[in-house]
């Protein structure tokens, strides 16, 4: 069990460092010039250009520019923001933080909704409310999630209902401050999360219920609350809890077209600016924060389906 | 034990039609009304994008009206934020998308189909190489690595292409390693390994005609993602640039004006919904029905 | 259809004062297509008594048994008749009366206690709900009765044990758990399905000895299902035989067994392979040079070694029975001879020469000369090819493009025993029993001289096993040698010459059929041949040729 548990923490390491040579390769070594990239029109003047490089370690050799770079991640310093001057690790602190608060949001409202619903669709399976809970899921589950957002804004702020802010007014310091701003945003990243996690749930529960212990535990005679809870249930949630975390892993990287929707203050509109301002030490800082989150969560997914799984915890004693 | 043998040969001389074989996959997937009702939606938006050019009333690029009325004469709808007439733009907008959308959906399910094929059946180094090379790219968020990438090169139309079949190759991978894994326990495989087979004849003919059912609906499931992928990357910038028509971009340039002109942000969101839910219910009644045949497997 | 002929009832007239079970024209239907799984069943049985439920697969056999706990699976319900357990009705009760009655009055043993013991729940949790009706106040404890009944059927009853998940259980153990689970409540009334199936003989005749004692001791009515004759002759008082849903005979165990009434049970009967026969005549002198030699080989896997020190010849036109039971080796070696297992040493010649290790490795000529069987015909035939090209792709590949292809198809079919019309079917439209006989018409089709048979019966039912046995024995005769890998000891005498008995990697034994059968010499077959169920026919022989046009049970 420990053996396993540390295999994957190396493995997800190594994995990390892949992903910061991928990020390093497609902005610093790509035959295409970055300075010249960066300054776009303004390329024509060599003066500009030349600092530039400078700046940004081109003069080196790869293996240098990477290593500094990477140093300087490892204790949390990214570099100096293009535009503006600040350390990156400054201008993200806080729109992490937005970000974060509105991922854990989100997930902390979908999970269980969506959770119950595969349930209970299981347990009415098929009947009218799986019926229609599948044909819903399927329909979120194709859309896009800026579509959706789309939708709700039609729906909820500028057509139909005039209830929410269409988009977010403010500072990613005070994004807790301002509930109302947040609804749109949290209400479209639960609609794009959920449709997997209610399927597998679904899926799973009826996948159990069908099993021979749980018809064992009928024909003992064991009342169909006990059946259900102690019998079923446990054993379902194994494989859901991982594609929770997946979700999870997806809403790291799904929030980037929410935020710009929304003009929400976090690190997609961070990316997404970077990326027109052409600021490079901030499109590699936010890439390589997203994939990290991302390799975490599956890696804690990875841990937490062993954990939950009897026969791999008790067998290396 | 004869009497038993005479038995069996009298009994079936007298029954040769035999029993009849299960309908296929696509003839299955057919009777759910969800299939049915997947293509006629994802059908309507296809026609709207392959035959809507030659309808349109205007060029995509050219001026019909002031900006942003909603009743400039001559339009149907009226015209977009720089004057352009925005029916015709949505009759434009259709066609580089689901063409992009398809291409780089059929590039990515043939890649990865191979490339699982080959690492399930080997299951030697290069079965190691192939997935753990896999994981390292599921690292990344499809959308981020499309969104790193095009955000250096620029945003090119082959490289979207390349970059969206990329990243669904590696997901098909797995699902065709699972499938293929599946079908090379079975002792059909090792009939055929028993009697000297090449390697590669065995997995033409004999494993890859039992994993169409789970690439079909790979297919379909990685064109609804195709398409919701490159929208997106239209909607925020990094796909289609100006002028071209788009509906992601169409979504992109006119979300401003949202309140006054809705028609230039709805009509290309609707057509990017019906077509992402037709095609996925398309893909779940295929995927549907690939459970009913594989079921078939024991009696 | 067959078998709705009205019930002689000799048998169940007596003891009906005492009848613990009483099952009244029970029929149990599927939806929506409104089919009769079973019915117009009828049973009664008394207390201390065991009643075998026989039938092959689809007989309805589960679907009876499971009603008996008035449950049905999803899809399925009581459509007519009435169940009584110890004078109280079953059907027609609300789902909590039900319930209240399970376990105490009618329990079931699963097929397969792997799973259908819950894998998250420790084994005090589910022995303990077993006695969800249990008065503590009358009856003490719970927890003791638990350590009580596991005693009874030899388990430890410390807590270590009771703190145990099932996957730390042996398959006998967990079986063993199961087994405890039912009696622990004192019920009326058990129903087994098939309990000992995936155990050894050995497991198996220690399951069967606990389950006997315990039904006596306790006095309770016992229903085994199972498909093996030769476990319900051991074991039962009485027996039904089912058959396409209906009880087509039923009666005391001893009537039935000598004097069967319906051609079917004489059919079933007549296919038990029988432990002691005179063996099969001897080919004749040995000639000089053997089709297949293995000697010094030893094979595993990695770094752990399975097979030593095996020897082993094969004649030609003989059968060598290669008995061992799971993770004996007998598969190890018999992919070892047709290539497919590779890690090997030792000297392996075929005809004379040597045999590389992988089929890759091999002369075409070789690999046409030795052909595999798998044992699961349902997943030895491409489900995407038509039997035509399942016999003529193989031949090709190993004897060149046929000049008349048709010919080479039909010949193959008709000596596997299959109409030339199958050649257009595709592998979902047989039955097991057509599937592998599709499987030898492929294999034979090439004109081979060695067959090897991985536990090619083993899917399928006794009365299809028993003509594929009966076809084998056929291709022996035309000079075919086969090497015959089975579990089944009864099998052994009724097609092999030679045996060569497998323990944990080792021959143990090896010599002529009838020798070994009446004279082992090795413990390990002595307590094999003891532990089989000895089932010997005792119905007379003219009674054969009569009324045997029977379909197949299978189905497709």
């Amino acid at each position: 069990m420990l053996r396993l548990i540390l295999y994957r923490l190396f493995y997800g390491l190594l994995t990390l460092f892949v992903v910061s040579l991928v990020v390093f390769a497609a902005t610093q070594a790509l035959p295409s010039d970055p300075a010249q990239a960066i300054l776009g029109r303004e390329a024509a003047d060599p003066a500009r250009l030349e600092a530039l490089r400078r700046e940004l370690n081109l003069d080196q050799p790869l293996a240098l520019q990477y290593w500094s770079w990477l140093s300087g991640v490892l204790v949390l310093d990214f570099g100096t923001s293009l535009s503006g001057g600040m350390p990156v690790s400054e201008l993200l602190g806080p729109r992490i933080q937005a970000s974060l608060s509105l991922m854990l949001i989100t997930a902390v409202i979908a999970a269980p909704i969506a959770m119950a619903i595969g349930a209970f669709a299981a347990l009415r399976r098929d009947r009218r409310f799986d019926h229609s809970s599948s044909m819903v899921t399927l329909v979120l589950a194709a859309v896009p999630e800026f579509a959706v957002g789309i939708v709700a804004i039609l729906l909820l702020s500028t057509g139909g209902l005039k209830l929410l802010p269409a988009v977010y007014a403010g500072s990613s310091t005070e994004v807790l401050s301002n509930p109302d701003q947040l609804v749109l945003p949290v209400l479209t990243l639960a609609i794009a999360v959920s449709p997997p996690i209610i399927r597998m749930m679904r899926a799973s529960m009826i996948e159990v219920l069908e099993s021979e212990y749980v018809q064992q535990a009928r024909l003992k005679g064991l009342p169909e609350r006990t059946v259900i809870w102690r019998h079923a249930a446990p054993n379902a949630i194994g494989p859901v809890a991982q594609v929770i975390a997946l979700q999870l892993g997806w809403l790291a990287g799904g929030v980037v077209a929410i935020e710009f929707l929304f003009n929400f203050p976090g690190i997609g509109k961070a990316l997404m600016d970077a990326i027109e301002a052409r600021n490079l030490p901030v499109i590699q800082a936010v890439t390589l924060l997203i994939a990290a989150v991302y390799v975490l969560v599956n890696l804690v997914a990875d841990v937490v389906g062993l954990a939950a799984n009897p026969k791999v915890r008790v067998s290396s004693r | 034990m004869s009497t038993a043998d005479t038995a069996r040969t009298g009994g079936t001389a007298t029954a040769p039609a035999g029993p009849v074989r299960r309908p296929g996959l696509l003839r299955t997937a057919w009777r759910y009304h969800r299939t049915k009702i997947g293509v006629v939606l994802a059908g309507a938006v296809l026609l709207v994008a392959v035959a809507g050019p030659f309808l349109s009333p205007f060029s995509p690029t050219e001026m019909a009206g002031l900006p942003n009325s909603a009743d400039a004469e001559g339009t149907l709808l009226g015209t977009d934020e720089v004057g352009r007439d925005v029916f015709s733009r949505f009759l434009h907008g259709g066609y580089t998308l689901v063409s992009i959308a398809v291409l780089s959906a059929l590039a990515g399910v043939v890649g990865g189909a191979v490339l699982g094929l080959v690492a399930g059946y080997l299951r030697n180094w290069a079965d190691e190489l192939i997935m753990r090379t896999n994981d390292m790219l599921l690292a990344f968020p499809q959308l981020v690595l499309a969104l790193l990438l095009l955000s250096i090169l620029g945003p090119q139309v082959w490289l979207i292409v390349v970059i969206i079949a990329l990243s669904h190759a590696n997901r098909v991978a797995r699902v065709t390693r699972e499938a293929t894994l599946k079908v090379v326990e079975q002792d059909f495989v090792k009939s055929a390994e028993a009697i000297g087979v090449p390697r590669w004849r065995i997995m033409a003919a004999e494993i890859l005609p039992n994993i169409t059912s789970p690439l079909l609906v790979e297919l379909g499931l990685r064109i609804t993602y195709s398409v919701g992928t490159i929208a997106t990357l239209s909607f925020l910038g990094m796909g289609l640039q100006p002028p071209t028509a788009d509906w992601g971009l169409m979504i992109n340039e006119g979300r401003t004006a949202i309140t006054i002109q809705p028609w230039a942000v709805v009509l290309p969101v609707a057509a990017v919904a019906v077509l992402t839910i037709g095609a996925n219910l398309i893909t779940d009644g295929l995927s549907r029905a690939s459970i009913g045949i594989d079921r078939g497997v024991e009696k | 259809m067959t078998g709705s002929e009205p019930m002689t009832g000799t048998a169940q007239a007596e003891g009906d004062g005492a009848a613990a079970l009483r099952v009244e024209d029970l029929a149990v239907v599927g939806h929506p297509s409104n089919v009769r799984i079973i019915s117009g069943v009828s049973l009664t049985l008394r207390r201390g008594h065991i009643l075998g439920l026989v039938g092959e697969s689809g007989s309805g056999k589960t679907t009876l048994g499971l009603s008996l706990l008035a449950h049905c699976k999803r899809g399925t319900e009581v459509a007519d008749g009435a169940i009584e357990v110890s004078g109280t009705p079953l059907t027609g009760l609300d789902e909590a009366r039900v319930r209240r009655l399970r376990g105490r009055a009618v329990a079931y043993i699963p097929q397969s206690p792997a799973s259908a013991l819950n894998p998250a729940l420790r084994l005090r949790t589910q022995l303990i709900e077993a006695l969800h009706e249990w008065d503590e106040q009358e009856r003490g404890p719970r927890a003791d009765r638990v350590r009580e009944v596991l005693r009874e059927v030899a388990l430890p009853d410390d807590d270590a044990f009771l703190s145990r998940y099932p996957h730390q259980l042996s398959g006998g153990q967990q079986q063993r758990v199961a087994i405890a689970m039912a009696f622990a409540g004192y019920p009326d009334v058990i129903v087994m399905d098939e309990p000992t199936t995936g155990l050894d003989v050995t497991t198996q005749a220690h399951v069967l000895a606990t389950i006997r004692s315990m039904t006596r001791d306790y006095g309770i009515a016992g229903v085994y299902i199972s498909h093996d004759m030769a476990v319900v002759a051991d074991l039962a008082d009485d027996i039904a035989v089912m058959f396409k849903g209906e009880v087509v005979e039923r009666g005391a165990a001893a009537r039935v067994l000598a004097e069967p009434e319906h051609p079917y049970t004489r059919r079933l009967l007549r296919a038990v392979p029988l432990l002691r026969t005179e063996g099969h005549p001897e080919p004749g002198e040995p000639d000089a040079e053997p089709v297949l030699r293995i000697s010094g080989l030893q094979a595993g896997y990695g770094r752990t070694t399975v097979l030593h020190d095996i020897e082993l010849e094969v004649q030609r036109g003989e059968c060598v029975a290669l008995l061992g039971e799971s993770g004996s080796g007998k598969t190890t070696l018999s992919r070892s001879v047709a290539g497919l297992h590779t890690q090997f040493s030792g000297e392996m010649l075929f005809d004379g020469a040597p045999l590389a290790h992988s089929s890759y490795r091999r002369t075409a000529d070789q690999r046409r000369r030795v052909q595999y069987i798998f044992q699961n015909p349902y997943e030895a035939l491409n489900p995407r090819k038509r039997v035509r090209d399942l016999i003529l792709a193989p031949y090709t590949h190993l004897a060149g493009r046929p000049r008349d292809p048709d010919a080479v198809v039909a010949n193959a079919l008709e000596r596997a025993a299959l109409p030339a019309e199958y050649a257009a079917r595709f592998p979902e439209q047989l039955s097991g029993g057509e599937r592998q006989r599709v499987s030898i018409a492929r294999a034979i089709s090439t004109g081979p001289e060695l067959l090897i048979c991985d536990e090619i019966t083993s899917a399928l039912d006794v009365s299809v096993q028993a003509e594929i046995v009966e076809l084998l024995r056929n291709l022996q005769d035309e000079g075919m040698a086969l090497l015959f890998v089975t579990h089944n000891i009864a099998l052994v005498s009724n097609i092999a010459q030679k045996v060569a008995v497998l323990n944990k990697g080792e021959i143990v034994e090896y010599g002529h059929v009838g020798e070994v059968m009446a004279r082992p010499r090795h413990e390990y077959t002595r307590a094999l041949i003891a532990d089989t169920p000895d089932f010997e026919l005792s119905l007379p022989d003219e009674a054969r040729t009569a009324d045997t046009q029977l379909p197949e049970a299978a189905g497709q």
